[in-house]
């Protein structure tokens, strides 16, 4: 298993981060968080056709470039610190994941291609984002018509299609539906993290295609999958507001010297940075083991709850260590702790990964 | 003792018959600003009370209180919790400024300020904080010349709560630039009404703007508002400090109802857990969830021990002192911690901000989570609380 980053995906890095560098700004960002949208349709062209990332992960059969999880993982990772608003995470990541896990092949090659150059935006919608135990109960089909709600589903308000995973007699099913169709009403909702668009989605005896069979087994794994993507994020808009806040300790003085002097402060810093960096390894860790098929199971929720944990107290620092300007609109801190909050309950809060690996390391023994 | 039962009796009717169903219950409570309009009912508990001198209890009568003695107090406010009636009034001049001006004021600062605080004429702002001097608050550069019967005012304070409604303004402004600096410092009260003032909102994290940036350019304090000895402001800045930490920290008579500014709804942590996490034969569902409430609870209940402690330890001394840091400490902790919980609780659900997809509680609970991340920050840092425990009360060396 690798143990550090090849040169190539270190150049690879590079060029995700000098992209987002320039049309991932912090005003740009509260742009999008004010736009209905949510995403510049011509940075994410952009993003797809210069740099590639919605394919990054999907093999070549499928029209991707046939990197893995280590790379989509690079890609997030910049997406987090530059904070990215756009549909990679639900269309690349989730949807394309679900694609890859569960459906069968011919689905695969008609879907997967347009998802890989950004063309198609798809969105999975699961009927819980908590845990995949809790997936199936309030989602069900019955000969090919689907009823139920979403109560959270990224993205759906721009979506082109909907992968969903519900229940049919025959147990767990893998569907798709073209949004618009009859049937399908979206309500997009409002949350406190605009940077990512969440919407409640109904149906309604609507039509949908049956392209696979999820079994735990591959429900898990896609689970999987997409925490630990979310996990690179969240490492990296930790690592975001760890340097802002170091920087802003070395900016800002008080009784005549940079607060950043101040020993209490001094260890605030030290104690954050031990944590973005172990929160860092476990999720580097996590999609290497993804990728080379062997690792610890519990490696992704592992992942998940530390990154999770880590962002949210590098977002409460980075507010207490700025005082007053830390809790205004205008310092930029503010969009990062919200995406730190919705992050921190996407796909399972940080207590559900922590029993999930509990209780795998329990089934182990 | 029978005394107090009979007054016990008396304040009991009285409540009863005149505390509108309006002023009961979670819902507005007057600051005293003229610039705000309330209900008829707000208005009227108010006007009430005042009338009883109750709004300010414990001040003299002569000053708009009642001059209750602390145990009947007690009494009043276990009478109005148990029939939900809310505070008639609540501002920076009940709870900072009145119990500094009783220590510190003139005769006639007492007789013009107290009197108008006591009867809801007037909402206060704090003009303490500027861009260069937040935590090295001694620092502040707003500089004061006296002319005449007056003092002239220029600088910037910022981080002014409620400045945009306030009637008049306490600030601490810079008498004499040439001594070490917490000796050129004066306290004066000006009004906010005046060409020389100017506010400006600024848009807080959740978007709503309940403090601005105050701009004073040639504006005027008169002589007569300027509060103990010229260029002894300092003492006088920290001692309202020391009522406002203790207000925050849950201290003081009005603590059982206190709330950190901006937390909306008061939800319970083991409730929100049962019905969010889920209940297992009449559990929590999730045993580390269910771990953390207990923790909070006990947490919770300990403080509210100690401030019990403390409050009847200090029956003699006049006013709070440096200990109140360790109140400011541990109840903004507490009361952030308790947000943090419940949104924690409630997973995805406490997220929500806006619109018919989330419940009035889960929306209140994300804004108060929200709100909730000031408390430490508000009224001196925290860390600049365990320094002064540090320095203060333990002694250590600088
Ligand atoms: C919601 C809200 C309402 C407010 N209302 C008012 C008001 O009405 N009137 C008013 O005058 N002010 C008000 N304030 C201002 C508040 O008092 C200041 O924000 C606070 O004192 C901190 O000052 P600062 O913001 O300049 O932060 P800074 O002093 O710059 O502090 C930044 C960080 O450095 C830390 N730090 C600073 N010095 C030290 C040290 N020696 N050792 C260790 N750590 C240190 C602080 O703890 C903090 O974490 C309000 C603030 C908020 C958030």
């Amino acid at each position: 298993m690798q143990t550090e980053f090849t040169e190539d995906q270190e150049q690879f890095r590079e060029v995700v981060a000098r992209f987002l560098q320039d049309k991932s700004t912090p005003l740009s960002v509260r742009e999008m968080m004010a736009s209905e949208a949510g995403y510049d349709k011509d940075v994410w062209r952009q993003l797809c056709e210069e740099v590639g990332v919605a394919g990054t992960h999907i093999p070549e059969a499928f029209g991707g470039f046939g990197f893995g999880s280590i790379e989509l993982g690079v890609v997030a990772e910049e997406m987090g610190k530059h904070l990215y608003c756009g549909p990679f995470f639900s269309s690349s990541v989730m949807a394309a994941y679900a694609l890859l896990n569960i459906a069968n092949d011919s689905s695969k090659v008609k879907l997967l291609p347009d998802i890989a150059v950004g063309k198609t935006l798809a969105t999975l919608v699961l009927d819980s984002l908590n845990s995949p135990e809790a997936v199936g109960r309030q989602l069900v089909v019955a000969n090919n018509s689907l009823s139920g709600t979403a109560a959270m589903v990224l993205d759906a308000h721009v979506a082109d299609l909907f992968v969903i995973v519900a229940r049919a007699e025959t147990g767990l099913g893998l569907y798709t539906i073209h949004a618009g169709a009859e049937g399908v009403s979206v309500d997009l909702l409002e949350t406190i993290d605009q940077t990512r668009k969440v919407s409640r989605v109904s149906f309604k005896n609507a039509t949908v295609e049956r392209i696979g069979h999820v079994n735990s087994e591959s429900l898990d794994r896609t689970w999987d999958h997409i925490c630990v993507v979310l996990a690179h994020e969240m490492i990296g808009g930790a690592q975001h507001l760890l340097e802002t806040t170091i920087d802003y300790t070395k900016l800002r003085y008080q009784f005549g010297r940079p607060i950043g002097s101040f020993q209490g402060l001094k260890h605030r810093c030290a104690d954050l940075l031990m944590e973005v960096e172990i929160a860092k390894a476990a999720t580097h860790h996590a999609a290497r083991c993804l990728d080379a098929g062997e690792g610890e199971a519990y490696a992704a929720s592992m992942a998940k709850a530390l990154a999770a944990d880590t962002y949210m107290k590098a977002a409460r620092e980075a507010i207490q260590l700025r005082g007053g300007i830390g809790f205004t609109w205008e310092e930029d801190t503010q969009l990062w702790f919200k995406r730190a909050k919705s992050s921190e309950v996407l796909m399972g809060t940080p207590a559900i990964h922590r029993e999930r690996m509990i209780s795998m390391m329990e089934q182990q023994s | 003792m029978a005394d107090l039962q009979a007054f016990r009796e008396e304040t009991k009717s009285w409540l009863a018959e005149n505390c509108p169903k309006g002023a009961r219950g979670p819902g507005e409570v007057h600051t005293g600003s003229t610039k705000v309009t309330v209900s008829a009912d707000t208005q009227a508990w108010m006007e009430m009370m005042a009338e009883k001198g109750w709004t300010v209890p414990m001040w003299e009568k002569e000053y708009g209180g009642a001059g209750l003695s602390i145990a009947q107090t007690q009494v009043l406010f276990e009478e109005m919790s148990a029939i939900d009636a809310r505070p008639p009034l609540v501002n920076m001049g009940t709870r900072m400024l009145g119990p500094t001006l009783l220590e510190f004021g003139t005769e006639d600062q007492k007789k013009r300020h107290l009197n108008l605080i006591a009867r809801g004429g007037a909402a206060w702002c704090q003009g303490y904080s500027e861009p260069g001097a937040g935590s090295d608050l001694a620092g502040l550069n707003t500089r004061a010349v006296a002319s005449g019967d007056e003092f002239i005012i220029n600088g910037q304070k910022i981080w002014t709560s409620g400045a945009q409604n306030a009637d008049w303004m306490f600030c601490l402004v810079r008498t004499d630039p040439d001594v070490p600096k917490h000796q050129g410092i004066s306290f004066v009260l000006l009004p906010m009404d005046q060409p020389g003032v100017t506010v400006r909102p600024i848009s807080l994290i959740s978007g709503s703007s309940p403090f601005c940036e105050t701009f004073l350019d040639n504006a005027v304090a008169e002589r007569r508002d300027l509060v103990g000895q010229l260029n002894e402001g300092w003492s006088i800045g920290k001692r309202l400090l020391q009522h406002e930490r203790s207000g925050q920290g849950g201290l003081g008579p009005s603590a059982a109802r206190s709330r950190p500014v901006g937390v909306s709804v008061d939800l319970g942590v083991a409730e929100v857990g049962l019905s969010y996490v889920g209940v297992t034969d009449g559990k929590i569902s999730d045993p580390a969830l269910r771990d953390e409430v207990v923790q909070w609870k006990m947490q919770d209940a300990a403080f509210k021990a100690t401030q019990r402690r403390a409050g009847a330890e200090s029956q003699n001394a006049k006013a709070p002192g440096e200990a109140t840091s360790i109140f400011k400490l541990v109840g903004s902790t507490l009361a952030q911690d308790k947000q943090e919980l419940i949104v924690k609780l409630m997973g995805n659900s406490g997220t929500g901000w806006e619109g018919a997809a989330f419940s009035k509680d889960e929306i209140g609970a994300t804004r108060s989570w929200l709100a909730s991340k000031a408390v430490t920050i508000y009224g001196g840092t925290n860390e600049v609380q365990a320094n002064i425990i540090a320095k203060r009360v333990l002694g250590l060396p600088d």
